[in-house]
């Protein structure tokens, strides 16, 4: 059994001193052995309250800033704070980094920070053979242990032998560090997740004092709280420095990514900012009409942020005011946004009918979540795609478009954008769970490249007819206000011209038919399909959403074993790309990784006459790279 | 600009409400308030949900919105906030707005938000052919209720009250002056305005109002609200309420030494609005049933808070600059 016992009576004494930290540097130059590494993948694990997805979003940014491409996951229970110790009150934060580009968050950690026995317990199944485990001691105790359904304590019984094993008093050393602080035991408590981030940026090499930087940045209204937490972080660098427990600290070599100026993003926060991006650049208001609900509420919380823009949030009463309310804003003639995950989406069915029905432009986002009914709030799926595309009453056709990682959703909200003013419909955004949460480096775009977002309003009252369409079966979208044009519009059948109330059977079946050729209509602007990997394999890849980078890593690891593998990932769900029927038409074997039961393969069946094989996942977690690299192998 | 007349307000759609409905004089009575407020034609719009009183804005040559049952209040939120300078009206029914669509009507009352709000009640489902509402009295045989209801009706105004609102009138489809005046008084209201109107449904529930509105009885039956006047009523105009503690009791002045000074004086500015949450509570048989406006008093609408918001977003941050939107956060630069 490989272990370190972590709690020296000198470290403990001395881990937050000064003289402890001068001893420490000297020590560094004096011993410290750097292994290089192509890629890590870390987990941090503990209570809800412990503050472990600070740690990783922490983490996280120290290694974006050093030029790493990285993905995280972070993996939290529903409950707001579950009872300490229990396992379903574990959160998690894993993120991958690499000299090489990153598509997933990684399969199976290399390292383990458990912070309670709990987190261990549910954690380590995912430990590679042989990965690191930081174990919290001060944590294991009976209780804990007992909570977390441990018959003997596995940091003593050997249980982990396979694992690198290193035993620290996390919590302990990071009271004795900050004994003479004056805080509250409580508020020491909170101070250890920084202990433990120090350790972890000394074993990865990363720098200190931006770190010490940020947390005075972070918590400026609270001075004493920030020196707490920086004699932490100090505390846990000098400690993993000092103690020699480590054999090596690691180092991941620089990524080779594109140049330019990077941020970090989540998908809740790349759509916000896209959709400002539609506001400024179409020069109309943006309304979001919302009502909060888990993974979707942070959009809400961003947009109600920025209202020094043209920008306006309303939290509705509910889910359908949410939708209504932006039906009515479009109506008025600005920018219409409704947010919502599965539920949501819903009860907000019969409006978006009437959104159809009208032919306003309307943009729905559906950030998915596990279902049915209430499912798993805070877990990924992409179960809602049958839903989006058919889940209405009557022909009801809609655009629907997916975005595929957290700094995509800026395109994709973009483009939802420009299509719902283009062609006068609402535009269904699929997001998920996993890219509203997660993070990922964003090369931020020149505002002068971005696309246009192009909105006329009709004014010329001579000849006006509200029904009557444009080259792209688009109706013209008149402001109310605008002299000698006032109109109704409304949900019973209109007529194909004046928009009046029309019972006329030849009538309704043309209205059916231009409002399903409206929207089939938008394919004309989707460009030809993109066949990443080898295009000329016998094998396609094909999915859509949250799995692309799984997908791509799979590919990219099958090509690096011989074999040939081509990948088509859609953005445009409905209509499908004009092209995409010859595209898969040129593939012997189709196969379509998703988190659901087969929707997307269901409509490929449906439209193309083609039989692609099925990978499904609803375990509320991302597919593993793994999965979909062994169903690869299995195929070619 | 010439002056606008009813005229200009009629669509050129047939009116297709059943000959003899109620909704006929409401819609006439509109027609003819809106153009003397001073507003032009295109910045009236009319939101509806789904009954019969909802196909009101095909009728009107104003913008307009046929939406979905129960939802208009939702709609016409969306679009005040965001076209503040409109006049925008919500038309809708004792089933629109208090069942199906409750939970937008309150929420309206309570954000105060600039919307006219008018309820067609006629205690009757119309449009899906006379089932009982949740305005029907307690005990009303209908195609649902063959045995009698057993739900108990609220009062639309009490509701209105409750929820906060800041105008709340009521009127009759056949009073057509009275009407008028009130609906003025909506229309120049600032913040959310609800007129509920008593309305007959001459088919499925023909008469449900003739005790207010039969020429040899209404005298009796009803009490005019008019601010700062004592609450009289009666075919000689002696009858009045008074309060006892918070108990309304009718009175008749002249009896029992009851003199004008002892009765109850409307006010419909009083801040906390209790005696007029009591008036809406009167009904038949023991009172007469009030028409006027119950309450107005002064508040910000949502529309104003929502544009000082805005404002004071901009005043304290400078107006948002994309470029450095999308360049905030931590950044950095790879080379």
């Amino acid at each position: 059994m490989t272990a370190f016992d972590g709690v020296s009576e000198s470290a403990q004494g001395e881990a937050g001193s000064d003289c402890g930290r001068a001893r420490a540097a000297q020590a560094l130059s004096r011993i410290r052995r750097v292994e290089e590494l192509e890629s890590v993948v870390i987990r941090f694990a503990g209570d809800s309250g412990d503050g472990m997805q600070l740690t990783g979003a922490e983490f996280s940014k120290s290694v974006a800033k050093a030029g790493h491409d990285f993905a995280t996951h972070p993996d939290f229970p529903s409950e707001i704070r579950a009872p300490s110790g229990t396992l379903f009150g574990v959160s998690g934060y894993q993120i991958q980094y690499s000299s090489r580009p990153v598509f997933t968050s990684g399969d199976a950690p290399d390292v383990l920070v458990a912070m309670n026995p709990a987190a261990l317990k549910v954690n380590l199944a995912d430990l590679k053979p042989g990965g690191m485990i930081i174990a919290n001691t001060g944590a294991f105790t009976e209780s804990n242990l007992h909570k977390a359904g441990y018959a003997s304590n596995p940091l003593e019984d050997g249980s982990l032998e396979r694992y690198r094993l290193y035993r620290i008093d996390i919590g302990g050393l990071t009271a004795v560090a900050l004994r003479d602080s004056g805080l509250s035991k409580k508020e020491v408590g909170r101070c250890k997740n920084y202990f433990a981030l120090g350790l972890m940026l000394w074993l990865y090499s990363r720098p200190l004092e931006k770190e010490v930087d940020d947390i005075r940045r972070k918590f400026a209204h609270k001075p004493e709280i920030a020196e707490a937490n920086v004699t932490a972080l100090r505390a846990g660098y000098a400690y993993a420095d000092a103690t020699e427990m480590f054999p090596a600290a690691y180092q991941v070599r620089k990524a080779d990514v594109r140049p330019g100026k990077y941020r970090s993003v989540t998908g809740n926060q790349a759509l916000a900012l896209a959709a400002v991006a539609a506001s400024e650049l179409s020069g109309l208001k943006l309304f979001l009409g919302s009502y909060p609900i888990t993974p979707a509420s942070d959009i809400l919380h961003e947009l109600a942020a920025l209202k020094h823009f043209n920008v306006t949030t309303f939290q509705a009463e509910d889910e359908i005011a949410g939708i209504c309310s932006a039906i009515g804003a479009a109506y008025g003639g600005v920018l219409g946004l409704t947010t919502t995950s599965g539920p949501g989406m819903a009860l907000k069915t019969e409006a978006l009918g009437l959104a159809v029905m009208l032919e306003l432009p309307l943009v729905v986002v559906n950030v998915q979540r596990g279902g049915p009914s209430t499912g798993l709030p805070t877990k990924v799926e992409q179960s809602d795609l049958l839903q989006a595309v058919y889940g209405r009453n009557g022909e009801c056709p809609v655009a629907v478009l997916a975005a595929n990682s957290p700094a995509d959703c800026f395109d994709a909200t973009l483009e939802a954008f420009r299509i719902a003013v283009k062609y006068m419909t609402p535009v269904i955004l699929l997001s998920d769970g996993g890219i509203a949460n997660a993070t990922e480096p964003w090369l931020i775009p020149d505002v002068a490249s971005l696309p246009k977002v192009e909105v006329k309003f009709r004014t010329e009252p001579e000849g006006y007819k509200v029904y009557a369409r444009d080259d792209n079966l688009a109706r013209a979208w008149v402001r109310p206000g605008t002299p000698r044009m006032e109109h109704r519009v409304g949900g019973l059948e209109k007529d194909f011209l004046t928009g009046n109330v029309s019972h006329d059977p030849v009538n309704h079946q043309r209205m059916v038919e231009i409002r399903a050729a409206k929207v089939a209509r938008i394919a004309r602007d989707i460009p030809p399909t993109v066949i990443e990997g080898d295009a000329d394999a016998e094998l396609l890849v094909l999915g859509w959403g949250s799995t692309y980078g799984a997908i791509a890593q799979a590919r990219e690891f099958a090509r690096q074993q011989g074999k040939k593998v081509a990948q088509v990932h859609l953005r445009h769900l409905n209509p499908f790309p004009p092209d995409l029927g010859e595209v898969l038409g040129r593939y012997r074997r189709i196969l379509v990784p998703e988190m659901n039961l087969g929707q997307l393969s269901r409509l490929v069946r449906s439209r193309y006459l083609v039989a692609p094989v099925e990978l499904h996942k609803v375990q509320g977690k991302p597919f593993k790279v793994s999965e979909i690299y062994d169903k690869i192998v299995e195929l070619c | 600009m010439n002056a606008l007349t009813k005229k200009d307000f009629e669509s050129n759609q047939d009116v297709r409400w059943c000959p003899g409905c109620g909704d006929y004089a409401i819609l006439a009575q509109i027609q003819k308030v809106l153009p003397t407020l001073g507003i032009p034609r295109e910045d009236f719009a009319f939101i509806s949900g789904i009954g019969c009183s909802s196909r009101f804005p095909y009728y009107m040559e104003t913008y307009g919105m046929h939406s979905i049952h129960g939802r208009a209040p939702a709609i016409a939120t969306g679009l005040k906030v965001s076209r503040p300078e409109l006049s925008v009206w919500v038309v809708t029914g004792d089933g629109d707005a208090l069942a199906i669509g409750g939970n937008h009507f309150i929420h309206a009352m309570r954000r105060n938000i600039g919307l006219k709000i008018i309820l067609l009640n006629n205690r009757i489902y119309g449009l899906t052919k006379g089932q009982y509402s949740p305005t029907s009295e307690f005990g009303k045989k209908t195609k649902t209720t063959p045995l009698g209801s057993i739900d108990r009706p609220f009062s639309p105004v009490s509701l209105a009250l409750g929820a906060g609102a800041t105008f709340v009138a009521r009127s009759v489809d056949v009073e057509q002056e009275h009407l008028n005046g009130v609906l003025r008084r909506a229309a120049e209201h600032k913040g959310t305005a609800f007129v509920e109107i008593f309305q007959n449904c001459n088919i499925f529930n023909d008469g449900a109002y003739g005790f207010l509105t039969d020429k040899n009885v209404k005298a009796e039956t009803r009490v005019l609200l008019e601010h700062g006047k004592p609450l009289l009523f009666g075919k000689d105009r002696n009858k009045g309420l008074r309060l006892r503690g918070l108990k309304p009791e009718v009175v008749t002045v002249g009896e029992n030494g009851v003199t004008e000074a002892d009765l109850l004086v409307h006010d419909e500015r009083d801040p906390h609005g209790v005696v007029s949450y009591l008036l809406t509570q009167l009904d038949r048989p023991d009172f007469p049933v009030p028409l006027g406006v119950f309450r107005c008093v002064d508040a910000p609408s949502y529309e104003e808070l929502n544009a000082d918001l805005e404002q004071a977003a901009r005043a304290a941050k400078g107006r948002g600059e994309l470029a450095k939107l999308l360049n905030s956060g931590e950044t950095w630069v790879i080379t």
